[in-house]
């Protein structure tokens, strides 16, 4: 770090911090869904990163719709763009859990390798709906353009929105999975999975719909992400090892553990990635997360729950 | 000889099984391929060594490794890194700024040979590295890992976030490792061709040999004591480690064994393609060895190396077709083998083989008319 002076460094830390801030929002909106379906389930879903595309594509062709349809309607669509995306994601979700999911509940290593199918299924069917060339959506202007604080200073109003999306979400999942009766069923099965059955909690419906909630927050971070990047097939498989790294690293099932790790992944990648070159920030990053997991392989806050 | 035909073969199943794969590959495959299409073969049978691998790992072991691409590419990059020192000696390289460099470093601004590609000058340390650096790695992973009881689910991630890793670092240190080309244009071992017609049959037979021997080493190590409580580990883990048994020194000592196999494969693809690159490290090559040894079945040795070419002979046959296709034929094949046939094409023949055997009945009558009955009942007599 020699040759900045200080208030350069600041600068950049600053500056990184918010770039950071981006793909922590986009990484704790795929990691609630992952860390919700992991945390109840056992599962893991490898088809994360294509429900992410899902709603990324549904944001996409809203837009399209709606420039060539109802232009006046432009500033507004974005809105309803993210809600249709849950609900796509949602419902993509709850038909994946029925035809496939439930089956293979008591093998999780077969379910790794079946939803890897899926998502590969998924991808060749983005590419033949939507091309192989990446898309991204016509923004409303007022997501356009950035705050200057200090002259060296610029932040990007796209991070600011999508962290204000990410926040809401976030204080969603948590009254819905702490505060409503809903969540007191999703948490008694995450707990107890004989003794929901037995106090007459209909345990698979409520796997299918934390299965469909986990998708559905999946499109929503896929709508977050058209802000700042664009949208091609393979979208979600660049995401979803650092997302299964968030979700291990924060310890499964614990709603701050997640938040945390995604802040720190996120971060840490961000401000590494001004000084050396991307792809070592990434090696150092997951690196350094495979040496933490080697010494504390429950991640950082696991909750207590018993198997 | 009751030791050889059980503990080896595997008994009359696994012998006739065994008969019938080292004809295939040693005999009819040469006997009426061509020489590009005999080569394309022996890809294939390179990556079924990491499908057997997977067999013992993740059949016997229910260790499911999403990393053996890890592995693989480790060997193969160590015989690649001998050929490229071969094939950049001062002469060939007299062009460069800097002679007797790869050329990948030349065009990166490097002026001396990095100090771990020094002692690759050597044939015997590249042998030893191929078998031994991919073991010590996979020790020092699966340490850290199964004496910390980590496994299922977690495994896989972190097996899967090594192969980014060490994916990324490829890619990345392009002057060091040839990025994402990976090390190209090998031509000569020892002085040897190895791009001629008559070098590629003879490395098509070295590893068909080698990968007859893997199967063996593996199935005694599978019918032994060893096979037995490693079985016994992935059924009830518990139960074992409760009878007294350091669990994590049996998953330990499979895992490096696992990454041994897979880094032979890896040598022999450098030596019989001619290059070695980072598509062949990372998430996408390690799943679908895995899936290579799903199809095949992933309890049975011999069904692995079918899954491989069954699966390789298709992505060749319908990437040059109907390259859309492929993606939903393979996706579709991960979710019709999880769900419907989790033993493969292996399970299938013990399901539905004997309608098969029965009509073929008159085979075997006729075979075992012309061999005396004095010899079928000696063979009877050493097994009891």
């Amino acid at each position: 770090m020699d040759g900045y002076t200080s208030s350069e460094l600041v600068s950049i830390f600053a500056m990184q911090g918010f770039a950071g801030i981006s793909l922590f929002s986009v990484l704790l909106l795929m990691a609630l869904g992952l860390a919700i379906i992991f945390g109840q389930m056992g599962v893991i879903n490898m088809a994360h990163g294509e429900f992410m595309a899902v709603g990324a594509y549904t944001t996409y062709f809203m837009a399209t719709l709606t420039e060539t349809y109802f232009p006046a309607f432009m500033p507004y669509y974005f809105v309803l763009a993210i809600v249709v995306a849950f609900f796509v994601s949602g419902l993509l979700g709850y038909l994946a859990e029925f035809a496939l999911i439930r089956h293979l509940y008591k093998r999780p290593l077969d379910t790794l390798l079946a939803t890897w199918g899926l998502s590969l299924i998924m991808q060749q069917s983005f590419r033949s709906l939507f091309g192989a060339r990446e898309v991204s959506p016509t923004l409303p202007e007022w997501l356009l353009g950035s705050y200057q604080p200090t002259e060296m200073i610029d932040i990007p109003l796209n991070g600011m929105f999508v962290l204000g999306l990410t926040t809401i979400v976030t204080l969603g999942v948590y009254y819905l999975m702490f505060k409503s009766r809903w969540g007191l069923r999703v948490r008694a099965t995450t707990q107890n999975r004989v003794m929901s059955d037995a106090v007459g909690i209909n345990t698979k419906k409520v796997d299918r719909y934390t299965f469909a909630l986990g998708c559905g927050i999946a499109g929503i971070a896929g709508a977050a992400f058209t802000t700042i990047a664009s949208t091609g097939p393979t979208t979600g498989t660049l995401y979803i090892v650092d997302t299964f790294m968030v979700v291990v690293f924060g310890g499964a099932a614990s709603l701050f553990g997640t938040i945390a790790s995604a802040f720190s992944i996120a971060q840490a990648q961000s401000i590494l990635e001004f000084f050396i070159s991307g792809s070592m920030a990434k090696v150092y990053t997951l690196l350094a997360l495979v040496l933490i997991l080697m010494f504390k392989p429950e991640g950082l806050f696991a909750s207590k729950v018993r198997r | 000889m009751s030791f050889v035909y059980e503990k080896l073969m595997g008994g009359k199943k696994g012998l006739i099984g065994f008969i019938i794969l080292a004809a295939l590959i040693l005999v009819i495959f040469p006997l009426f391929l061509d020489s590009f299409r005999l080569n394309l073969v022996g890809k294939y049978l390179t990556y079924a060594f990491a499908a057997v691998s997977l067999v013992l790992l993740w059949g016997y072991g229910g260790i499911l490794s999403l990393g053996q691409g890890i592995f693989f590419g480790l060997g193969g990059y160590a015989m690649a890194m001998f050929l490229k020192l071969e094939a950049s000696s001062p002469e060939n390289t007299a062009i460069q700024s800097t002679p007797g460099i790869p050329d990948f470093m030349d065009w990166n601004q490097i002026t001396e040979l990095p100090w771990f590609w020094e002692p690759f000058t050597s044939f015997t340390f590249t042998v030893l590295a191929v078998l031994i650096i991919p073991a010590a790695f996979a020790y020092l992973i699966g340490a850290a890992m199964f004496k910390r009881r980590v496994g299922g689910v977690y495994f896989a991630i972190i097996t899967q976030v090594i192969a980014v890793i060490l994916t990324v670092l490829i890619v990345g240190q392009q002057g060091l490792t040839g990025g994402i080309n990976g090390i190209t244009d090998l031509r000569t071992l020892n002085g040897w061709d190895i791009t001629s017609d008559s070098a590629k049959n003879i490395f098509y037979f070295v590893n068909c040999i080698l990968l007859l021997a893997v199967i063996l080493a593996s199935r005694v190590i599978l019918t032994s004591k060893f096979g037995r409580i490693l079985l016994a580990v992935r059924d009830k883990e518990d139960r074992v480690r409760f009878s007294g048994y350091d669990v994590a020194n049996f998953k330990i000592f499979v895992f490096c064994f696992a990454a041994m196999i897979s880094a032979i494969g890896g040598a022999m693809f450098t030596l019989q393609v001619g290059f070695m690159s980072p598509s062949f490290v990372g998430i996408v090559p390690s799943i679908e060895m895995v899936i290579f040894a799903a199809v095949g079945g992933r309890m049975s040795l011999i069904g692995a190396v079918y899954g491989t070419l069954l699966i390789n002979f298709g992505k060749t046959t319908f990437s040059e077709s109907f390259p859309e296709m492929w993606l939903f034929l393979i996706g579709g094949l991960f979710i019709a083998v999880v769900m419907l046939f989790p033993n493969g094409l292996a399970g299938l023949w013990d399901d539905y083989g004997h309608h098969i055997t029965h009509k073929l009945r008159f085979i075997t009558k006729g075979v075992s008319k012309l061999i005396p009955q004095s010899m079928l009942r000696k063979v009877e007599d050493t097994r009891s």
